[in-house]
């Protein structure tokens, strides 16, 4: 298998704005060409599209308004976690040798299909996935003693970092008071506990390790990859203080990368719900679990960035088929030392983890600069 | 419109049974997700047991487990304490564009 590395990527404002989805795309793939001065449209093999939209034949469209004629185009959609998905396929096509070079952009909008799984008649009347957190959050509390105002902390942090992320739909901090008093939804959760659908799209070059060095001199390389598909029905997930998705895929890419929860620098981590940020920190091994909602305080107190150093989906918005890009965008950014003023000194190592489906199913990726 | 959501139109829950392997198969599909033969349609049982709840305003949802296997989200009705585990009767279900489930505190 051939090594595969990224090269670069470009992320639009999160925003309401009303825009279409292939203006979106165009806009973010755009980029990729202004931040890699040797690649033209003739270099690239592959086009992939990530998204929940209805909009048919994106990748060849959102090739042709980029002038691109690639050899294989098509979209994927895995609701939360296209992103990713679409990342591995990319991965896929180059490790196998199909490909030296792949271009994935995702794009979303406020009213994406992807927001609530339809099908899922186990869910019954409570298809939003606030009532399914709402599960995960009551599990929790009674299990660990996880509070309320431990899940206040995880937005505040968020909300926090995000000033720093120029893309992010929010634009000003909440405290952890104002968290506490928004809107509540249901008896686990108030409305600043919650990720916001929005309009965004986020691209990302990749390029096998015999064409890279011609378009940056800083790869970031992807060493770890897992995947595991529970289910698509909420309730086959037995254990609610637990993501069983996010364990298995996060074993096979500590053991393809040779890496281990310690080694971690920087992890950008799905918070769809605040709940569900400290349930991944200790399924992930990055604390032990029933103390996630002690380290978030922590985190808060220390001004650590090393969890959502851009603020994660609660302080930068949601848009379902770009956000895993956004965050693996953030974390080579993060390895680059390309950061900015959300860098984390001296980062080497870093985990992207992106969920569905209340975490039927879930990607892990590790990257190592 | 499968058998599942007729049946639950008129009042009644019920579920596919493969006729070869026995398994029942939840969520409802014409198949077996075992073996893929085709499923016998019968009731399930009004029994369940509580696994998870929250509330939203003053109204209970909640998380409910048949036959040890089959969970679905659901109301809650005319309960002031609830317990993981506690026993259920489904007292309702019907078919309004979303699945409706209705439990109570069985006696």
């Amino acid at each position: 298998m051939k090594k595969v590395g990224i090269v670069t990527g470009g992320i639009t404002k999160f925003t309401k704005t009303d825009i279409s989805i292939e203006s979106l795309l165009v806009s973010a793939i755009k980029q990729i060409f202004d931040n890699s001065s040797n690649l033209s449209q003739k270099d690239v093999d592959v086009v992939l599209t990530s998204t929940n939209a209805n909009n048919k034949y994106l990748a060849n469209i959102s090739s042709e308004l980029s002038g691109m004629a690639p050899k294989i185009a098509h979209s994927v959609e895995s609701l939360c976690n296209s992103g990713t998905n679409c990342i591995v396929s990319a991965y896929a096509y180059i490790s196998s040798g199909l490909a030296d070079v792949a271009l994935v952009a995702g794009a979303e909008k406020t009213d994406s299909p992807g927001l609530v799984l339809d099908w899922d008649k186990s869910r019954g009347q409570y298809k939003h996935p606030i009532y399914w957190s709402s599960m995960f959050t009551s599990a929790h509390k009674r299990k660990f003693g996880t509070t309320l105002e431990d899940l206040a902390y995880v937005g505040a942090n968020n909300h926090r970092n995000a000033l720093d992320t120029p893309y992010a739909y929010f634009e000003k901090p909440f405290s952890v008071e104002e968290i506490m008093e928004s809107k509540p939804l249901t008896e686990n959760l108030r409305l600043l506990d919650c990720s916001m659908p929005c309009n965004g799209s986020a691209a990302i070059l990749l390029a096998s390790e015999n064409v890279i060095k011609n378009f940056c001199e800083q790869p970031i390389w992807m060493t770890g990859i897992g995947q595991k598909a529970i289910s698509a029905s909420f309730t086959k997930n037995d254990d609610l203080t637990s993501m069983k998705s996010t364990i298995l895929s996060a074993s096979d890419a500590y053991k393809m990368s040779k890496k281990a929860a310690e080694d971690i620098d920087a992890a950008e981590l799905h918070d769809a719900f605040s709940i569900c940020e400290i349930i991944e920190l200790e399924d992930l091994g990055l604390v032990p679990k029933g103390e996630g909602g002690s380290y978030v305080r922590r985190l808060y107190d220390t001004k650590d960035r090393k969890i959502n150093p851009r603020g994660g989906l609660i302080g930068t918005g949601h848009p379902l088929g770009a956000t895993g890009i956004a965050q693996t965008i953030e974390i080579c950014q993060q390895l680059q030392g390309k950061a900015g003023k959300r860098q984390i000194d001296g980062a080497k190592t870093g985990l992207i983890h992106n969920m569905s489906a209340a975490a039927t199913s879930s990607t892990v990726l590790i990257l190592e600069s | 419109m499968n058998k599942f959501e007729q049946e639950l139109r008129n009042g009644n829950f019920v579920c596919g049974e493969c006729s070869k392997c026995n398994k029942l198969v939840w969520p409802p599909s014409d198949l077996c997700n075992n073996c893929f033969n085709n499923v016998k349609w019968r009731p399930i049982s009004k029994i369940a047991k509580l696994v998870e709840f929250s509330s939203k305003n003053d109204e209970y949802f909640c998380i409910a487990e048949f036959e040890n296997q089959i969970r679905v989200m659901g109301k809650v009705e005319n309960i002031l304490n609830l317990h993981v585990g506690q026993t259920l009767t489904l007292v309702k279900c019907g078919f309004d564009g979303k699945e409706i489930f209705v439990f109570e505190l069985a006696d």
